[in-house]
């Protein structure tokens, strides 16, 4: 079989190899001595970190990207993006490309021991007809280049390469950050800094901040191989692989023929053997059998943790992505929550930079992220303990759950081979009004992200999210429009402004006439009414603002 | 939760319960009680009421019921 002269060495060599790389930067406060004054620092160019400084200036606020490294994520790493990274990506003008380029799916397959027949299968996007699917699954690194190629025309945006931050302290006047160039070191000055440094996040150290939670002792083999096969494009999930000894596998489609297969390997493993080429392949001929043919093109060993930093907001420093949560990738919520991430604290550090909103509005970052990554702790906390049972008691739930699951549906909700990342909905959070009616929307309700919907405006079709855009939105169903608005806060009207062509804005909404939604510039639900009185909008706008 | 005597027949319940272990190892055991639970906690749905069911269910383990010294009630009756 060719795939056996592929030595692991030229393949890892071969990812990284098509990997981009940028020139390093040398900023100009090198030769000038005093340091600049900057409104935004972002430390770290990963997926987070560039999609922050994007956000932040599509709302005009600049940035300056700090990097270490010179080119776009290392080794093979996140692969599937979720329809809400889509859309609020979609805001920055890389979606449409992502989703080109990525393989779109939304079925998942979980086969136990038996590797023909799945135990069931599960379609993540039961509701059609919005703009971007569950899933599409495309490499971390093509994801990054397509951001900095979006971003580095912006003027907003200075992206420095090979600019690393070493040093850093928090003061009345700002944060002053010390950072180290191959052409020597430099001062910045910044009103706040976004730290987006990853999982080994070099602020938390500065600030002697630290992670809380769980480490696991599994390891996990992740092989992405080049190959003809012929499988549609689903998530495939086995427990009790026959293949992989009777551990979990799983396999994802990516473009061009590449694949991503994750075998778990247990703990107390010998991680040299496990990465001879021999043992690996075969794995990954066992799983593939005889008639494939295949190329390495990354192989590793990962184990995870399930973490997060206690608080999220630090006076002027806020974390983001890994550096503030990290996740197993079983549900892909790592990225995917990174994103959420942006969305919450892009809208809320431009308005407190503006002055328009006061820094109170910066702590609900924390209650609100802080909601969203326990709920994506808790949910790849409870998928990894289902996939690895700890205890003889634990082991046998499992191996009876799967019994079940060949005929009872009902356990098939009890298998966990991972949750997939859906938006948080934040309805206890201190910004967001609750119902005072009742509404024939389940999973709408004040908190939630707006649903997308096709729309036709000015005679073209369109799509209900890219018309709500990114601010303060009062979404209007029927003739009556309220008299008055608050400030900054744009009115979109049902039929006005765009066509409901297919009724599915009504429906979805449950848009009788008099019925008002208060749309976030995250696109969460802020409040919602039928015939409501100008100051409930208003009271409900200044609590979204935190200005009571 | 339902705490007042609610099994039909329930000698002929408990031994049945019991006969079904016949023959089992500790594994097959643990294995055949967790698809009972499961088929069990199935019928009764209600997430309060599983969740109350759960936390009695570890309390009569801690306080030991059923294992514990006799108490001067159950001394008495023997
Ligand atoms: C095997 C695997 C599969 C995964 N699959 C998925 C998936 O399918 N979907 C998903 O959503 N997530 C997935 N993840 C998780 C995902 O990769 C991470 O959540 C994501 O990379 C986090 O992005 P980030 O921008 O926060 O951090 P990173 O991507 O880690 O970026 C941090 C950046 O900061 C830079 N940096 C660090 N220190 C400094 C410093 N002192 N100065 C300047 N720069 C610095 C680093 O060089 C780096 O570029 C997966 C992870 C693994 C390991």
């Amino acid at each position: 079989m060719t795939a056996q002269s592929h030595s692991l060495t030229r393949a890892t060599n071969k990812s990284r190899a098509i990997r981009r790389t940028y020139a390093g930067v040398v900023p100009a406060e090198i030769n000038r001595g005093t340091p600049g004054h900057i409104p935004v620092a972002i430390i770290g160019a990963g997926p987070v970190g560039l999609a922050m400084a994007g956000e932040l200036a599509s709302r005009g606020v600049s940035s300056v990207i700090l990097e270490r490294a010179h080119t776009s994520s290392d080794g093979s790493r996140a692969i599937c993006w979720s329809k809400r990274t889509l859309e609020i990506l979609d805001r920055l003008g890389v979606a449409d490309r992502m989703y080109a380029a990525g393989v779109t799916w939304s079925v998942g397959r979980v086969y136990a021991g038996n590797t023909t027949t799945p135990l069931y299968s599960f379609d993540l996007a039961p509701m059609k007809a919005q703009k971007f699917p569950a899933f599409i699954n495309l490499a971390q690194y093509h994801v990054e280049e397509y951001l900095v190629d979006q971003l580095t025309s912006q003027s907003e945006i200075d992206l420095r390469w090979q600019n690393e931050l070493v040093a850093l302290g928090q003061g009345a006047a700002g944060v002053t950050l010390t950072v180290q160039t191959p052409a020597g070191t430099y001062r910045l000055v910044a009103d706040y800094v976004v730290a987006a440094d990853g999982c080994r996040s070099a602020v938390r150290e500065m600030l002697g901040l630290h992670f809380e939670g769980r480490t696991f002792e599994d390891h996990f083999l992740i092989a992405d191989v080049r190959m003809r096969a012929p499988w549609e494009a689903e998530r495939r999930f086995y427990f009790n692989a026959p293949f992989n000894e009777g551990r979990t596998a799983l396999m994802h489609q990516q473009p061009d023929d590449l694949w991503r297969l994750d075998f778990q390997l247990g703990a107390d493993i010998d991680r040299e053997a496990a990465l001879q080429e021999k043992n690996v392949s075969a794995k990954v001929e066992a799983m593939l059998g005889p008639s494939i043919d295949f190329e390495y093109e990354w192989v590793s060993l990962y184990t995870f943790q399930c973490r997060r930093m206690r608080q999220f907001v630090h006076d002027r420093v806020l974390f983001v992505g890994d550096a503030a949560h990290l996740v197993s990738p079983f549900g892909a919520r790592g990225a995917n929550g990174g994103i959420q991430d942006v969305d919450n604290l892009g809208w809320k550090l431009a308005e407190v930079l503006r002055g328009d909103a006061p820094r109170r509005l910066l702590e609900s970052y924390d209650e609100e992220r802080g909601l969203g990554a326990d709920e994506n702790i808790g949910h790849s906390t409870r998928a990894t303990d289902f996939m690895t049972p700890k205890t003889p008691a634990a082991r046998a739930f499992q191996s009876s759950v799967l019994a079940l699951a060949v005929d009872f549906p009902f356990a098939r909700a009890l298998v966990n081979s991972g949750r997939l990342s859906t938006p948080c909905t934040l309805g206890d959070s201190t910004l967001i009004t609750a119902d005072t009616t009742t509404f024939a929307t389940p999973g709408m309700q004040p908190g939630a992200v707006a649903l997308d919907a096709p729309v036709h405006c000015q005679g073209e079709p369109s799509w209900l999210l890219h018309l709500l855009g990114h601010d303060f939105v009062c979404l209007v169903f029927g003739a009556t429009v309220p008299s008055a608005l608050p400030p900054r806060v744009r009115l979109v009207v049902v039929g006005r402004d765009f066509i409901d062509t297919h009724g599915l804005v009504a429906a979805r909404y449950d848009g009788t006439p008099g019925t008002v939604y208060l749309i976030r510039p995250d696109q969460h639900i802020a409040a919602r009414w039928r015939h409501p009185h100008p100051e409930q909008i208003r009271l409900a706008w200044q609590r979204g603002l935190a200005l009571t | 939760m339902i705490t007042a005597a609610n099994i039909e027949k329930p000698d002929e319940f408990y031994a049945a319960l019991v006969e079904l272990h016949a023959g089992l190892d500790g594994q097959e055991s643990l294995r055949l009680n967790a698809a009972l639970i499961l088929l069990l906690a199935n019928q009764i749905g209600e997430a309060g009421v599983l969740s109350e069911i759960l936390q009695v269910a570890r309390q009569v383990l801690v306080s030991g019921s059923g294992e514990a010294e006799p108490t001067a009630a159950t001394a008495q009756l023997v």
